[in-house]
């Protein structure tokens, strides 16, 4: 084929690949995509896609559970199915791991929970549970589908850890043990009481009501006075039951808020509560004057039930983030003194040690490159988006990936004393300094005590004078009981939980409700760069030149694992991409090779104009690149000429336009990042950012943050997504991880993007401020019906009837409005 | 006196509802320390296939795998 024939069709596409159509209509057995022309086996009764497809179809044969594909096939064609990772799981046999995840059980078994990827549906349950059956030694297998988890009950003896994760992952779930069993334990022992009391508390609601329409009943119709007082006994003794055992933790709320000075919603209601509970006995047995059991019983049950909603609310996102934080243990290949490599956990890596580092790992630990050559992406520290090249002798830092090729290093520092280590620490004190946001209702709280509590005085005083003390305390009980601010203990949570599980739709997990509340107002928004505002990828970005030339080029590239190389490389389509041949490399400098006859040449400019003089225009080019921020690389060939090609870290789409529209409803944007000033400045003008700093260390991010705090009232939200902005989201009053955001960012930051990009923060700023409002419609709903109630309770008209009646209504109504459409 | 005859059936009544309603609080407060709604998503899921359609497909081998681990 010539150049001619090649040049005379537009794309080059169907000139080169020649495609077989049959080919493109074989689809793989197990995940029903095309399988790639390479991996087409034709002798083969089937036909994969690739090995962990194959291993996976294998599996499933093998165990006679092939019926999961018509089971599959039943519920979701659609559905892309996992494939097998091939890992070998080895690292989680180590015991000083298993001692963090593996509970012993009697009779020689072990417990152990894996959080699966990729399980969702019924058939992916089907198959985890016949575990069994694919692997001996495994005696029971649970998956939870909420959680994504498979709690596995095996036989140490029999079957190692490791083959259990193995297994799983042959069948496509590749599996992760769960940290903190212990923590986990005490979470679900939690869980459970919350729900008794809510239980528990509804069933007594449900018997004193019951006792309670009799009593009314026979107010109006008249009723034995023996019978009367039966009722009433029974009524106080399941209400005071009520009080002390669901309706405890309101009172152990209420002490630990006065211990603590500070304000909170449960110091009315405790109020109410017991002053109710001691008024209402003190008039069973006297025998005279109203009980309020019904009333109070029904309060308990129902504040709990709001409390209970979110409570669940807040477990799913945080059981969402539990399993992005819960990776496969760090391990670390330890080179022994025979030159083999074996892999060992990283608690395992001491000081010293040598350590290999394969292309595309993690650096397991700071340490001093012994051998090997490669380019670093310390992105996640640095915030610097160009990798760095590291040769003999260059310090590392634990963390950082090594992009090209394996080198190994001597350990100079580990664990805690790691940069990454010291920065972690600082993350925690950050944490633990942190002050807790004070709740809209809670603040609310604290008024209401002293308005209330001042009201009943004023009752009592007056209507002891007017007509006696006894009558006194009797309306000033009323007034407590129906002012107790039920609504408002209800509405809270209830548009809370709400918020939580429509941002959870749009993308966004709410690990605390104060958060929604401090979105609410528009506010600080401090924006790192690399990762959140950009890909965090190295990419080819725009390129001056003929996009055949691209092509040839990006085929010569893709024979080189250099970062730059890859990124040309990847912006063709591998079908695409020509035959190279002659691949000449020079380390550091550039490429050449021969792409249908052609000789091309890539490199850095002064590489390429070192042998071909640069004209005006590519010299230009490459200066306006600089100028951008990006990495000029410089593309030769004789039919062509001079191309020019810019590397660097993309915006992402969305993010001008969610920058606008933030903007827009005043949310006051500034840009913060460890990136180079010049990168940071093109960037921030691109989306429109005003206010952008480069070169900040996470140290001084978080300073920046703390400075923020202190010289506005306005919250200060930050959004980042590595370990160079855990410090800054721990100190920032909401701290945002965004998708893909490294470990410690997850753990430092309040709320978590599940979606690419950082549109979702609009929808989350919208959706808060939507909240806050209906929390005060709420709020002016329930302030009217305890003004009324308040008024007949002063005025002594109120009766339990009443207050029985109002309680409930109010409640409804307040539940009802939380449930307010959003328009997002 | 007469009135508290009639209606006398229910000094055995209440407290017989209100054993019953204890009865019911007590299984329910077992179920929940057992753990019984721990996970209220997934039983569903479980239900939805027969054992006998999903294992009909593979038949001779399930068999085989059966009997070696009896």
């Amino acid at each position: 084929m010539t150049v001619a024939e090649m040049l005379s069709t537009p794309t080059g596409h169907n000139v080169v690949h020649m495609p077989d159509d049959s080919a493109q209509s074989i689809l793989c057995d197990h995940c029903k995509l095309p399988v790639p022309q390479g991996m087409i086996e034709n002798e083969a009764e089937h036909q994969f896609c690739c090995n962990g497809c194959k291993s996976v179809w294998n599996v499933l044969h093998g165990a006679g559970l092939a019926g999961y594909y018509s089971v599959r096939d039943a519920i979701d064609p659609d559905a892309q199915r996992v494939s097998s990772t091939n890992g070998t799981y080895e690292e989680l046999d180590d015991p000083s791991f298993q001692s963090t995840c593996v509970e012993n059980l009697p009779g020689g078994l072990a417990q152990t929970d894996l959080l699966l990827e990729g399980m969702h549906c019924a058939a992916c349950v089907w198959l985890i549970e016949r575990l069994p059956t694919v692997l001996e030694g495994v005696v029971e297998s649970r998956a939870n589908i909420r959680r994504r988890t498979a709690c596995v009950r095996y036989n140490p003896a029999e079957v190692k850890l490791s083959d259990v994760a193995r297994a799983l992952d042959r069948l496509g779930y590749a599996a992760h043990p769960a940290r903190g069993a212990a923590a986990r334990e005490a979470r679900v022992k939690e869980d459970r009481k919350f729900l008794i009391r809510v239980g528990v508390a509804g069933a007594i609601a449900g018997n004193v009501m019951l006792l309670a329409i009799a009593l009314h009943g026979g107010a109006l119709e008249g009723m034995a006075e023996t019978w009367k007082s039966t009722f009433r006994w029974y009524s106080m003794g399941l209400g005071v039951l009520s009080l002390l055992w669901p309706g405890r933790v309101f009172f152990i709320g209420a002490l630990a808020a006065l211990r603590t000075r500070v304000a909170h919603l449960d110091i009315p209601i405790a109020l109410a509560l017991a002053v109710g509970g001691i008024w209402g006995s003190y008039n069973t047995i006297s025998g005279r004057g109203e009980i309020y059991f019904d009333s109070l019983a029904v309060l308990v049950f129902l504040l709990l039930v709001g409390r209970w909603i979110q409570h669940r609310q807040q477990r799913n996102a945080s059981d969402h983030v539990e399993l992005m934080l819960t990776l496969t243990p760090t391990s670390a290949l330890k080179v022994n003194d025979d030159g083999s490599t074996s892999r060992v956990p990283i608690e395992a890596v001491e000081l010293g040690m040598l350590v290999e580092i394969e292309a595309g790992g993690s650096i397991p630990a700071d340490g001093i490159i012994e051998t090997g050559e490669t380019s670093l992406d310390t992105s996640f520290i640095s915030g610097e988006s160009r990798p760095i090249p590291a040769r003999i002798g260059d310090t590392v830092v634990a963390g950082a990936t090594n992009l090209r090729s394996p080198i190994r290093i001597s350990v100079t520092a580990v664990g805690d004393s790691t940069r990454v280590g010291k920065l972690m620490h600082l993350v925690a004190s950050a944490s633990a300094d942190k002050a807790p946001i004070v709740q809209f209702a809670d603040r609310i709280a604290a008024r209401f005590v002293l308005t209330v509590i001042s009201l009943s005085i004023i009752t009592l005083t007056y209507w002891s004078i007017v007509s006696g003390f006894a009558t006194g305390i009797e309306y000033a009980t009323a007034l407590l009981i129906v002012t107790c601010p039920c609504a408002l203990g209800l509405a809270t949570p209830m548009a809370m939980s709400i918020a939580m599980g429509r941002a959870a739709k749009a993308g966004v997990l709410v690990k605390s409700a104060s958060a929604i509340e401090s979105m609410s107002k528009p506010a600080m928004m401090i924006l790192d760069k690399t990762g959140t505002i950009t890909m965090g990828q190295t990419r080819l970005v725009k390129y001056e030149c003929d996009h055949q030339l691209l092509v040839m080029c990006a085929s010569i590239e893709a024979h080189s694992n250099h970062p730059i190389a890859r990124a040309i490389a990847e912006s063709i389509d591998e079908a695409d991409r020509l035959e190279a041949t002659e691949i000449n490399q020079t380390i550091g400098a550039g490429i050449s090779g021969t792409v249908n006859t052609q000789t091309v040449e890539v490199g850095s400019p002064d590489y390429i104009g070192s042998r071909y003089p640069l004209d005006n225009q590519s010299q230009a080019l490459v200066d306006s690149m600089i100028k951008d921020g990006l990495t000029p690389v410089v593309v030769y060939a004789d039919h062509f000429g001079f191309g020019v090609l810019g590397i660097g870290d993309p915006i992402r789409d969305d993010a001008g336009e969610s920058i606008r529209a933030l903007q827009s409803v005043n949310w006051n944007l500034r840009l913060c990042s460890g990136d180079h000033p010049q990168i940071v400045a093109s960037v921030a003008k691109e989306v429109g950012i005003e206010n952008a700093s480069g070169s900040v260390s996470p140290e001084a991010k978080a300073d920046c943050v703390r400075d923020l705090q202190s010289n506005s009232d306005r919250s200060v939200v930050m959004v980042g997504d590595g370990v160079n902005d855990a410090a800054a989201l721990a100190v920032a009053d909401v701290g945002i991880a965004v998708h893909g955001g490294a470990e410690a960012s997850l753990e430092a930051a309040d709320i978590y993007l599940t979606k690419q990009g950082i549109a979702p923060l609009v929808a989350l700023a919208s959706l808060a401020s939507h909240t806050m409002r209906t929390i005060h419609i709420s709020l002016i709903f329930s302030v009217c019906y305890n003004a009324i109630a308040a008024i007949l309770a002063m005025s002594g008209v109120i009766n339990a009837l009443i207050a029985a009646i109002i309680m409930p209504i109010s409640s409804l109504t307040v539940v009802a409005l939380s449930t307010r459409k959003w328009k997002g | 006196m007469e009135r508290v005859n009639r209606v006398s059936v229910l000094l055995v009544m209440i407290p017989a509802a209100l054993v019953l309603a204890g009865l019911g609080i007590f299984a329910f407060v077992i179920a929940a320390k057992r753990g019984q709604f721990d996970d209220l998503d997934t039983p569903a899921l479980r239900a939805v296939f027969d054992e006998d359609d999903m294992l009909a497909k593979t038949k001779t081998t399930k068999d085989t795998d059966q009997d070696s681990v009896e």
